[in-house]
């Protein structure tokens, strides 16, 4: 079976003050179905900016960029917008959940751009809390929640709409130890127990041991 | 959840903020309101006016008497179908703060002329045969609580000395526009005083109403009428009643084109507000629009959402607005002297317009944010610190 992502010779580079500053070099790279996937590297060196990329909620300056069969680097923006809700799991390192909803509509909000009935959207979003372990919670308002509860959300909303891929940019970033310790095994569980792909960029040497593979990023080359 | 849920819950997220530009627009479509409807009932008097009708008032100014023996020449004008005849006689009643329009009229053919004025056939008969006697309108016999049997003194100034009318008829509005404030009374009891006190000013009348077959020779019959005489020591002049109202309002022309100017200038600043409002709150959303686009939520998503969140609180300030202007017209009403603004109520026209004007800021204010969340990179987006 050929890779699920398969990025190939991306460039990338961001033009500030009309110089162009080169981000990523040519970078190629593959990764399996299956894979818990991470990418380390120093500040800077063009984790995000990959992941990103492979994403879909930027594009590359040059090369192609293959999600399964689809060159996602060849799609408009509209398309690029559903091929991304049907498609991606997104989880940041700031959780990012909208303040005014519960967690519960928090993680429905994907839902709300597909044509599932009210039933099944209820259904989905309470299989989601549960693998999160926060149906007590669900009525709770982020601020009411701590990081690690905040980033369990954050991780039920990427999974609500069962995506292919999870992308994760740092999402032990913000919490502490132990926190950190549950959302990657969470993680590690969404892997193996549920078969998803995962892209996790991170810093923190101990979040990378879950990791099926690891590859370094510096100065925008993948070493 | 429905995308609505989530507008209600953005557009309250700051309640200090949302509810002082809630107030905001409500104060401003009360002043706006009010503001209407002062200069429609500025305008009434124009409204009220009837094209088959024509004003003959002397040349140099309409302070100035015509001669009684005018009106059999008048009468003589090829489509003229009737002539009827006032003088402004003004006066005290109570006191000098009692302000409504008293006329001395031609009992005869006032209201044929004036078919707006309802005056009872029984009444009328009894108002026509006692020379003494007169005419109020509704709102006038409600303000000073007076019924037919009363008699209303009256201090004389234009025309000196006590007087004294007994009322024969309360004649009720036909239209809305239709000035209810008005007491009528006999000329001719006026001038067989006048002829024994001050001999040398009987026999003048304030100014003649003409009423034509068919307006649109109005023009042509003014001219006709003028004619008759033209270099005699009364010059005339004629002109439709509606140009002769207009023209006692172009003193005042100034003051009401400024109310006007003003009342769309509330808008345009509550625009401002309510702008700013949208344009803060927007920005400091940034990272969540960036999310919400992440997820897949497209363009007009975000346009619902920006501009749903803008109507809310531009709606809500409008409905409060609106609301708060009937009660606050209808007290003004009580406090304003009767004859001073006849007509004094909020036109269909001031709430439609309000209400468009409050949609048109809600709409107006979500464009800058809208142009700002669509042209917004993802990236950059979540680079964004408010
Ligand atoms: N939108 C942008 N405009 C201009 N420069 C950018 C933009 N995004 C990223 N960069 C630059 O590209 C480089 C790589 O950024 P990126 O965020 O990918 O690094 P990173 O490896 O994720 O770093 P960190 O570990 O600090 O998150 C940096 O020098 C950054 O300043
Ligand atoms: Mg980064």
């Amino acid at each position: 079976m050929p890779p699920i992502i398969q990025v190939k010779n991306i460039s990338k580079s961001y033009t500030r003050d009309s110089f162009a500053i080169p981000v990523l070099n040519d970078i190629t790279l593959d990764i399996e179905e299956g894979e818990f996937f991470c990418l380390m590297g120093p500040s800077g060196s063009g984790k995000t900016t990959l992941l990103n990329l492979i994403a879909g909620i930027d594009k590359p300056t040059k090369g192609n960029i293959f999600i399964k069969d689809t060159d996602i680097t060849l799609l408009n923006e509209s398309s690029l917008a559903k091929w991304r809700a049907s498609n991606i799991g997104f989880v940041f390192q700031f959780y990012n959940l909208i303040p005014v909803l519960t967690a519960y509509e928090n993680i429905e909000l994907p839902l709300m751009l597909t044509h599932l009935s009210k039933a099944e959207k209820k259904q989905h979003v309470e299989a989601a809390l549960n693998v999160v372990g926060l149906t007590d919670r669900m009525f709770h308002y982020p601020k009411q929640l701590s990081g690690g509860q905040e980033q369990r959300v954050a991780i039920a909303r990427a999974i609500v709409t069962d995506p292919l891929i999870l992308v994760a940019d740092e999402p032990t970033g913000d919490l502490d130890k132990n926190s950190a310790a549950e959302i990657l095994i969470l993680l590690d569980r969404l892997n193996k127990e549920f078969k998803k792909t995962i892209l996790m960029v991170t810093h923190d040497p101990h979040a990378a041991e879950k990791a099926s593979k690891i590859r370094h990023l510096d100065k925008g080359d993948l070493i | 959840m429905k995308i609505f849920k989530l507008v209600f819950k953005n557009a309250f997220r700051h309640k200090l903020r949302s509810f002082l530009t809630i107030l905001g627009i409500a104060i401003a479509v009360i002043a706006f309101g009010v503001l209407r409807t002062v200069v429609t009932a500025w305008y009434v008097g124009v409204e009220a006016t009837a094209a088959n009708r024509l004003v003959t008032r002397q040349a140099v100014s309409f302070i100035f008497p015509l001669p009684y023996t005018y009106r059999d020449k008048i009468q003589q004008v090829p489509g003229v179908s009737q002539v009827t005849f006032a003088s402004w006689f003004q006066g005290v009643y109570i006191d000098k703060n009692q302000f409504f329009a008293r006329f001395a009229c031609d009992a005869e053919t006032m209201f044929d002329v004036y078919p707006e004025f309802l005056l009872s056939k029984k009444e009328l008969e009894t108002f026509k045969r006692e020379q003494n006697s007169c005419v109020v309108g509704e709102d006038i016999a409600k303000q000073y609580k007076l019924k037919v049997g009363d008699v209303m003194p009256i201090e004389g100034d234009i025309y000196p000395g006590r007087w004294e009318f007994v009322i024969r008829g309360i004649y009720k509005p036909r239209d809305k526009t239709t000035d209810a404030t008005q007491m009528l009374f006999h000329w001719n009891y006026v001038n067989e005083r006048i002829k024994k006190e001050t001999p040398e000013r009987a026999g003048d009348v304030g100014w003649y109403i003409v009423k034509i077959k068919d307006p649109s020779k109005s023009g042509l019959i003014s001219k006709q009428i003028d004619d008759l005489f033209k270099n005699s020591n009364a010059e005339t002049k004629t002109e439709s009643e509606r140009a002769f109202a207009q023209s006692f309002l172009a003193s005042t022309s100034a003051i009401i084109t400024a109310m006007n100017i003003l009342s769309f200038v509330i808008i345009g600043i509550i625009l401002l507000v309510l702008g700013n409002t949208m344009i803060m709150s927007a920005r400091e959303r940034t990272r969540e629009y960036a999310v919400m686009k992440t997820i897949g939520f497209s363009g007009s998503h975000l346009i619902g959402l920006i501009m749903g969140e803008s109507l809310v609180i531009s709606i809500i300030g409008g409905a409060l607005g609106l609301t708060l202007t009937f009660p606050l017209i209808q007290g003004l009403e009580k406090v304003i002297p009767k004859g001073f603004f006849p007509v004094f109520e909020i036109e269909p026209i001031t709430i439609i317009l309000a209400s468009i004007a409050a949609l048109s800021i809600g709409v107006l204010s979500s464009l800058s944010p809208i142009q700002r969340a669509l042209k917004m990179k993802i990236v950059e987006g979540f680079r964004f610190v408010g």
